[in-house]
């Protein structure tokens, strides 16, 4: 009896494995191998896989830009709809806003110049390069990975790395590069960690995403005063980006509450961004 | 004659509409993400390619689903090659409970599923993890397991409704 049972397990099994269905040019085994191989092969960065990659990947993103329009529209529909409900109780708030800042804005440029002399005076002054404006293709926030992609690619001198802004924002960086695309890896993916120094207090740590639409403060010791609404920015640290790039606030209404950072920039609304890398200024 | 051609291309389209729903997902990845629903996410994919492959296998190519899986892992930002073996475990355990059952229920198909999603989610999120040093997040995955297996049903009957009226009583 259990021989008959499990003589049939395997020949199910066979036959759904092996043999090749009605209409199937290949088996299942076959493919499943190939599958493999592919993953196998990717994970040893062997060269023709990767070449292999950069051809699919170029030929995907731009069949996925033509084949979400509708569901963008869709999208864009949805988010515009939800907004005109905001913009009257928004409107005055800002406007009060607008008023403190112009006044803000004048004291804050004394100060830019000032901080640019000094930091010429230590050697730490950091020169930007060009910055390329790409526009994101795709905005696919898979449940798994925060990522975008835009139009721009090593034909547009994009490189790995490169950071990638929201007006002034920092919203991720560059970790794939293709000819003619590159895939931007956001502040709030689990992958991603960044260097940051949190203002007023000058506590450096790491920001690290969450997988959702904020960002957390990693390896900070407890008895560091963090209140809600501190500032974090980047701090420079590693090279990678320079020191300063404001990226969002701290939000917590208790002390003992995880640092959670609410980003500036909205990674749903991105339509355009900037794409730069910081080089150390040679000095004269 | 135009006429005759215009049936012809119309009922190929709707023939070959799961494989073209399929690619369709994949590249566009529809979830109702920018709803921005926190606790809100599901497989489509897995959904269409295990209600084909066990209803109707010859709809769905496996050199197709391989190819679909390949577009999802660049889509999605996955190493190459994972969402393709996931794809055709899927199909692999729908032709499996294929051969070993004769009476069909959507009950048992959905049951069936939940199982498969199960080993196939455990197979990504452990192949991601282990090999690829990837950080997932455990509650989004399981999150986006029980929508998939609730979307099972409700997809199922869709689908049931269209196979019936696109090919009718053949191979239902």
């Amino acid at each position: 009896m259990d021989t008959a049972s499990r003589d049939d397990f395997v020949i199910a099994i066979r036959s759904a494995f092996l043999k090749k269905g009605n209409k199937q040019r290949f088996s299942l085994i076959f493919l499943i191998f190939l599958s493999l191989a592919f993953l196998f092969l990717g994970r040893i960065n062997f060269e023709p896989i990767n070449q292999v990659k950069i051809v699919i990947r170029e030929a995907v993103y731009r069949s996925s830009f033509i084949v979400s329009v509708p569901e963008n529209y869709l999208k864009k529909t949805y988010q515009k709809i939800q907004s005109h409900f905001v913009i009257y109780n928004d409107y005055f708030e800002i406007k009060s806003e607008i008023e403190k800042l112009n006044s803000e804005k004048t004291v804050d440029q004394f100060i830019i110049e000032e901080n640019k002399r000094l930091k010429k005076i230590i050697d730490d002054y950091v020169a930007e390069s060009e910055e390329v404006v790409a526009k994101i293709i795709i905005d696919k926030n898979s449940p798994f990975l925060r990522s975008l992609i835009v139009n721009k690619g090593s034909k547009n001198n994009i490189k790995l790395g490169m950071a990638v802004l929201d007006k002034n924002y920092l919203i991720g960086k560059v970790v794939e590069v293709n000819y003619l695309t590159s895939r931007v890896l956001l502040l709030s993916d689990l992958n991603s960690k960044i260097p940051v120094i949190i203002e007023p207090g000058g506590f450096q740590s790491i920001l690290s995403g969450t997988g959702k639409n904020d960002g957390i403060i990693q390896y900070l010791k407890e008895n560091y005063l963090i209140e809600g609404k501190n500032t974090v920015y980047t701090s420079g640290a590693g090279g990678l980006f320079k020191a300063g790039i404001p990226i969002g606030k701290i939000k917590k209404n208790q002390l003992d509450e995880p640092n959670k950072v609410n980003f500036f920039s909205d990674f749903s609304q991105l339509r355009f961004v900037k794409v730069k890398s910081f080089e150390k200024e040679e000095s004269n | 004659m135009v006429e005759f051609s215009k049936i012809t291309i119309s009922n190929k389209l709707l023939r070959y509409a799961p494989i073209l729903l399929l690619f369709i997902s994949v590249l566009n990845e529809f979830d109702f993400n920018y709803l921005e629903l926190k606790y809100f996410s599901f497989n489509f994919p897995f959904v269409l390619i295990f209600y084909w492959s066990l209803k109707k296998p010859e709809s769905l190519g496996y050199g197709f689903i391989f190819i679909a899986g390949l577009i999802n892992d660049v889509v999605v930002g996955f190493p190459m090659g994972i969402s393709s073996l996931v794809y055709l475990f899927i199909c692999g355990s729908a032709a499996y409970f294929r051969n070993i059952t004769l009476n069909t229920s959507l009950f048992k198909d959905w049951i069936f599923f939940l199982a498969t999603i199960l080993v196939v989610n455990t197979m990504l999120y452990s192949i991601l993890v282990l090999f690829f040093s990837f950080n997932l997040n455990y509650n989004d995955l399981i999150v986006n397991l029980i929508f998939t297996f609730l979307l099972y049903v409700i997809c199922a009957n869709l689908f049931e409704l269209y196979e019936k009226l696109v090919f009718g009583n053949q191979n239902v």
